[in-house]
């Protein structure tokens, strides 16, 4: 972990994020979801609900995740911008 | 009080609002004028940047179109936020770390060529009128609509309220006022939503709502409307008719344009710092999702409800559709506006309403008596009128219309401003004026902001033809231009000016192409399921991308060219904070 650069660790959590949001939008609500569609989540076909409410909020936390952890990075590396 | 009145009072309280904040944050520096100096908190760049991005379409259309599209619709409610996602992690906090003031700017600077500037400032420009075209379109309708004025005096209105703003208090009076926008239409938006859930399913929650029981003991919603909708012919609400490769395709070409819009990306230089940056993409998100994933539910509610309105019982049992003398006042109240239409086919003064487009079930109609669907519904009175079918009182539809223009007025300001901010900064001061002063550069920025709104005027006046359409162009133009640019730009050492260049302008050229040669199949541009629209769905940001040829530099180190390149991205790359 520290071998890497500052712009390496932010490479590579954007990269392992990008990951995620394609599992979630692409994965589960496009690729998978007639698959998931048999599985129901508070009234909601899975699939769909990925599609039309699970991919947005999956979106949300992907940002904040990413948001906490460079703010981890900016410290470990020293950054300030204060 | 009368509806229209009251409608008066809201409207005209709302853009005195708008207009006492642009008085109070009156650009004083070329750096208000561009990026409100710097200062503005990332939670409220977050809310400008949600009611930048959300035009009237996503206020007024969206919920609509999903009400009729249902699963297919995923590809708005994905592809319209999971840009913001590219946007937090790839783009946001570099162009901030970049640290100056556009777009073009930034190609200008990493590219360092004043052509390339250039060629970004054509492709910005071509971008925002196109889009900006819609806008003052929507600002009109919705006029029309609420206050039953003439469109273009509507539009009038709303270019000398736009004007006053964004000319005198250039980015700084835009950001303020869009927060102001934002509250505006998120609480016109929500609140009908909320009393409809919890009339229907006892949920006030919509997003939550949508999955419940209905109260009437009628099962599932979701379940209910699928039932109900597939015994009229229609394709079920929870699965589409469009294949999962257009789905996949034209869900990733709307992320990529959501991220290559200008003047969503011009909002995160507003911020005080590179980490401020990250957190408002966040905050943008949060306040866009609170309307977008409350729109399917809007949509699902109001489908259920139209349709069991109309069929109230088993579907060819002749006294279960509505007769005619008997429709609700809100059925009249539309009826009037012309976005219901009720035309008696088969002259039983009964409502038929049903997919006559289905040949099987057509077929079956026939057998019963029905000749063809009788209910022609415009999708836009989906969130029209959701507060008269929940029975809200006069305010909150006043509310709807004043919501409704704030969506239109804040994204049409945006727009605007991001031209003039080109023309005035990109082309005046970096190319053709050097050494103008920073007063002269404010006043042609204001200037180019007065052209830009008389000119969006002009085209919201005489609309080019196809007005839904052109916002899909915007998206494909931008996804396939200024991303790739950008993108490249910030991840490959090894993209030059040339490629840069020859990639927006092939972008630009192929998007426009594309549109003029498929005409006719562009009007839905998303919508059939033919071999040439996902490659459409593909070919904007793919052609741009797979343009940009990725040139070796030839001259390594050697000349000012590579050394300015070098430092511009450690700078970009590194831990130190721009300007």
């Amino acid at each position: 972990m520290s071998k890497l650069s500052y712009w390496g660790e932010n490479l590579r959590l954007a990269l392992i994020l990008l990951a995620v949001w394609f599992a979630i939008s692409f994965g589960c609500g496009v690729l998978l979801a007639d698959f998931l569609n048999q599985f129901t989540l508070g009234g909601f076909k899975l699939g769909f609900w990925f599609a039309q409410q699970g991919s947005l909020y999956g979106f949300l936390a992907l940002i904040f995740v990413y948001v906490a952890l460079m703010n981890r990075i900016d410290r470990k590396h020293g950054v300030r911008e204060d | 009080m009368g509806l229209k009145t009251l409608t008066y009072i809201v409207v005209g309280l709302s853009f005195a609002l708008y207009i006492g904040i642009a008085f109070w944050s009156k650009a004083r520096t070329t750096g208000d004028f561009y990026v409100a100096g710097k200062h503005v908190h990332p939670v409220a760049n977050g809310m400008a940047t949600a009611a930048d991005w959300m035009s009237a379409a996503s206020f007024i259309s969206m919920a609509g179109l999903i009400a009729f599209l249902g699963y297919d619709s995923s590809v708005y409610l994905m592809g319209w936020t999971g840009g913001y996602v590219l946007l937090a992690l790839l783009l946001a906090p570099y162009l901030r770390r970049f640290g100056k003031f556009t777009v073009p700017d930034f190609i200008g600077e990493r590219y360092y060529s004043d052509a390339a500037r250039v060629v970004a400032v054509i492709c910005l420009i071509v971008i925002s009128f196109t889009y900006v075209a819609g806008q003052m379109r929507g600002v009109g309708i919705v006029f029309s609509r609420f206050l039953s004025v003439d469109i273009s005096v509507g539009l009038a209105v709303g270019m000398g309220v736009v004007f006053l703003y964004a000319v005198l208090g250039g980015m700084k009076g835009i950001t303020y006022t869009q927060v102001a926008q934002y509250c505006v239409l998120i609480f016109a938006y929500t609140v009908p939503a909320a009393f409809i859930s919890l009339q229907v399913t006892g949920v006030a929650l919509p997003q939550a709502a949508f999955g419940s029981e209905v109260l009437d003991g009628g099962g599932r919603l979701l379940e209910t409307l699928d039932r109900i909708v597939t015994d009229l012919g229609f394709t079920a609400f929870t699965s589409g008719s469009k294949s999962t490769a257009d789905i996949f395709f034209i869900t990733l070409a709307l992320m990529i344009g959501t991220a290559g819009l200008p003047h969503v990306l011009v909002r995160f230089f507003t911020v005080p710092r590179v980490r401020d940056a990250r957190a408002s993409a966040g905050y943008a998100l949060l306040f866009i999702a609170i309307l977008y994933t409350t729109a399917p539910a809007v949509g699902a509610l109001a489908r259920l409800n139209l349709t069991a309105t109309i069929q109230t019982g088993p579907v060819f049992e002749e006294t279960a559709n509505l007769r005619y003398e008997d429709r609700p006042g809100w059925f009249r109240t539309w009826e009037e506006t012309g976005l219901l239409r009720f035309q008696d086919l088969n002259g039983d003064g009964r409502i038929q309403y049903y997919n006559d487009a289905n040949p099987e079930f057509a077929v079956r109609a026939e057998a019963e008596g029905w000749r063809g669907n009788e209910l022609t519904v415009d999708r836009d009175i989906i969130v029209l009128a959701n507060p008269e079918i929940a029975q809200l009182p006069n305010w909150v539809i006043a509310l709807v219309a004043a919501g409704g223009i704030a969506a239109a007025l804040s994204t049409a300001a945006g727009l605007l401003l991001v031209i003039s901010a080109a023309v005035s900064h990109d082309l005046i001061k970096s190319v053709f004026a050097r050494n103008i002063s920073e007063r002269a550069e404010l006043r042609a920025g204001r200037i180019s902001a007065a052209v830009a709104v008389l000119l969006a005027g002009y085209l919201g006046f005489n609309p080019p033809g196809f007005v839904a359409e052109v916002v899909a162009l915007a998206f494909g133009l931008a996804a396939a231009s200024l991303f790739p640019a950008i993108l490249l730009g910030i991840l490959s050492l090894r993209v030059n000016k040339q490629g840069a260049i020859a990639g927006m302008l092939s972008g630009l050229v192929f998007t426009m192409g594309y549109i003029v040669y498929f005409k006719g199949v562009f009007v839905a541009p998303f919508a059939a399921n033919t071999p040439e629209n996902w490659l459409f769905g593909i070919s904007p940001e793919g052609i741009g991308a797979l343009c940009l040829p990725r040139f070796r530099r030839s001259v390594e180190g050697r000349d000012a060219f590579a050394k300015r390149q070098d430092d511009f991205m450690r700078l970009l790359r590194s831990r130190d904070s721009g300007g």
